[in-house]
């Protein structure tokens, strides 16, 4: 009982983080229709930011503030802003596929960079030790990993409630209008390169904020928590919890990271030993299938989008 | 006076002169008719106009201030408010929204108002709702204003152009053929519409093929062939005028 109670927090930790990565990416596709391919990047831009913050001095290596948790977490959020500001500027008038292609090397850029930087990043090795604040607070994993879940829970309903609050307004139905249609849009006098850029940036800066959530949580940060397959993790849970609603994106998270542990677990117990070292590609392939089965079957994902996007639309 | 002026506007794609030194104005209060047979330029011109092409030559001016070359927002900031031949609705939106997305420089655009001055932008949303109420009434959608506007007919969508120029409160409103695809009684409708709204003062430009149409609402016409203008004055000059009629009416002789 305590260790499915313990694992479902352990789940519950990393599928929210990832959901909130989800949101972001919702902000730039879901409502805006920016095809950003490069969430890990930004994810790893937030993930060592927080540990260079937040970790111990080490030797040859930058950083060692030791600053608290909280300005680890915003610190995050304002460098991948920052660099998607940097990104967006040279970026942005690109269109569809282009920009898909430009923020995938982009991301490999930046996991490249994060492979080769050893006074910044730790290089192969990555930096360890970063500390997490549950540990001071509590004893034991279970009761550590639960306040640490409280924590994540506490970020995600902020960033929920906040995002609402600001898709669910002019501005929110500004972007909209760019996504469907982006020539009608400058017609009627919108000015489709800021408002882009500024939900570009508020996407990726959540993209950090997750980043750094989860570094937080598993204590280190490495390259190979970037590779590009967290982005094709983070774009099917957008596509299955359904683009253009930020409830559906954070189902989605559950959903697919369910299926992802799910079926690593379900691997490992049924498929022989020999195959067991293809485990990862068989997971990969899983998810594939859920997300060309959701767009067969469920286009509009899990939870569609409303048609009414101004809260001061909807009728009283 | 003259509120839209163009001087030897010029459009070239590739070599291909699309439109061809056009020189004409609209007086504040007309109802102009820009017409001339299938790839005559007319729609190149209007993009021209609207700011999505920008002249190789020429000007354009709106009410003295120089708009060619701009970006279209900022040309529909200046005052001009165009439709499009193929309707282009947000589909996804409702046609509520469609139209309250329309005024410019709304408070709630900027992303910090929305945190900071939540108490404008709501009262401003209400008064943009009350007034994209009133036009949607007036454009005969109130019965669908909750549904996407992907969910509405032909003839709906080219009404829904029309309600969400309206809402921008324009100097001069282009539509670009208004009447095309449109069933009879509906496209009797919208020219009723377009003439109740010039009586409130509303200026018009309009490219339209259905000749009663043109001939019975539009002054001055201007027909274009081959991305000139070969003719600027009224309906009856224009049935009587050789150039016009071999260029485009001669098709129809």
């Amino acid at each position: 009982m305590i260790g499915v109670l313990s694992y479902l927090i352990f789940f519950l930790i990393l599928a929210l983080t990832f959901g909130i990565a989800v949101m972001g990416l919702n902000l730039q596709w879901g409502f805006t229709g920016l095809f950003n391919a490069g969430v890990a990047g930004f994810l790893a831009v937030g993930g060592y930011t927080h540990a260079i913050l937040t970790g111990p001095a080490r030797d040859a290596v930058f950083g060692g503030f030791e600053l608290p948790f909280i300005v680890g977490l915003l610190g995050a959020m304002v460098a991948a802003g920052v660099v998607a500001i940097i990104v967006g500027l040279v970026t942005l008038r690109l269109r569809d596929e282009y920009l898909a292609v430009a923020t995938f090397g982009i991301a490999v850029s930046i996991q490249l960079v994060a492979v080769n930087w050893e006074y910044m990043t730790g290089g192969t090795l990555g930096l360890i030790g970063i500390p997490n604040p549950s540990k001071v607070l509590a004893d034991g994993p279970l009761r550590q990993n639960a306040i640490y879940l409280a924590l994540v829970v506490g970020v995600t309903l902020l960033a929920y409630i906040g995002l609402q609050r600001i898709v669910q307004s002019p501005w929110g139905r500004v972007l909209k209008a760019i996504r469907e249609d982006e020539v009608a849009a400058s017609s009627l006098g919108k000015n489709p390169t800021r408002v882009r850029l500024e939900a570009f940036t508020l996407g990726c800066s959540l993209m950090g904020l997750s980043g750094a959530l989860y570094v937080g949580f598993i204590g280190f940060v490495g390259a190979t928590d970037f590779l590009p397959i967290i982005t094709f993790q983070i774009w099917t849970m957008l596509i299955v919890g359904g683009s253009g609603n930020m409830k559906g994106a954070i189902l989605g998270a559950m959903i697919v990271w369910g299926v992802w542990t799910g079926s690593g677990f379900a691997i490992s117990k049924v498929v022989a030993p020999e195959w067991q070292a293809q485990s990862g590609a068989l997971q990969a392939v899983l998810i594939g299938l859920i997300l060309v089965l959701t767009l067969l079957m469920r286009p509009k994902g899990m939870i569609g989008e409303d048609v009414t996007v101004s809260r001061h639309a909807t009728d009283l | 006076m003259s509120l839209l002026a163009l001087s030897g506007v010029t459009k070239r794609f590739d070599g291909f002169t699309a439109v061809d030194g056009v020189s004409f104005e609209v007086a504040k209060g007309a109802i102009g008719g820009l017409i001339g047979p299938n790839g005559a330029g007319k729609t190149t011109l209007f993009n021209t106009l609207a700011g999505i092409e920008v002249p190789d030559e020429g000007a354009v001016s709106l009410d003295g201030i120089q708009i060619s070359g701009r970006a279209p927002y900022r040309v529909f900031a200046a005052g001009l408010a165009r439709t499009f031949q193929i309707p282009r609705p947000f589909p996804e939106m409702s046609v509520l929204e469609n139209c309250m997305m329309v005024p410019s420089a709304q408070a709630g655009e900027a992303f910090w108002a929305n945190w900071f001055l939540p108490g404008r932008v709501g009262a401003e949303e209400r008064a943009t709702r009350a007034k994209a109420e009133e036009i949607i009434d007036f454009c005969g959608l109130t019965r669908v204003r909750r549904d996407a506007a992907s969910t509405l007919s032909g003839g709906q969508l080219k009404l829904l152009e029309l309600a969400r120029v309206l809402m921008a409160d324009p100097k001069i409103i282009l539509l670009d053929e208004p009447a095309a695809g449109v069933n009879p009684s509906l496209m009797r409708d919208l020219v009723d519409k377009i003439v109740a709204l010039n009586d409130r003062g509303h200026t018009f430009l309009i490219i339209e093929h259905n000749m009663d149409v043109v001939m019975s609402i539009c002054d001055p016409i201007m027909v274009m062939a081959q991305g000139r203008l070969i003719y600027r004055g009224d309906a009856a000059g224009a049935r009587a005028d050789k150039a016009v009629l071999d260029a485009y009416l001669g098709d129809v002789h």
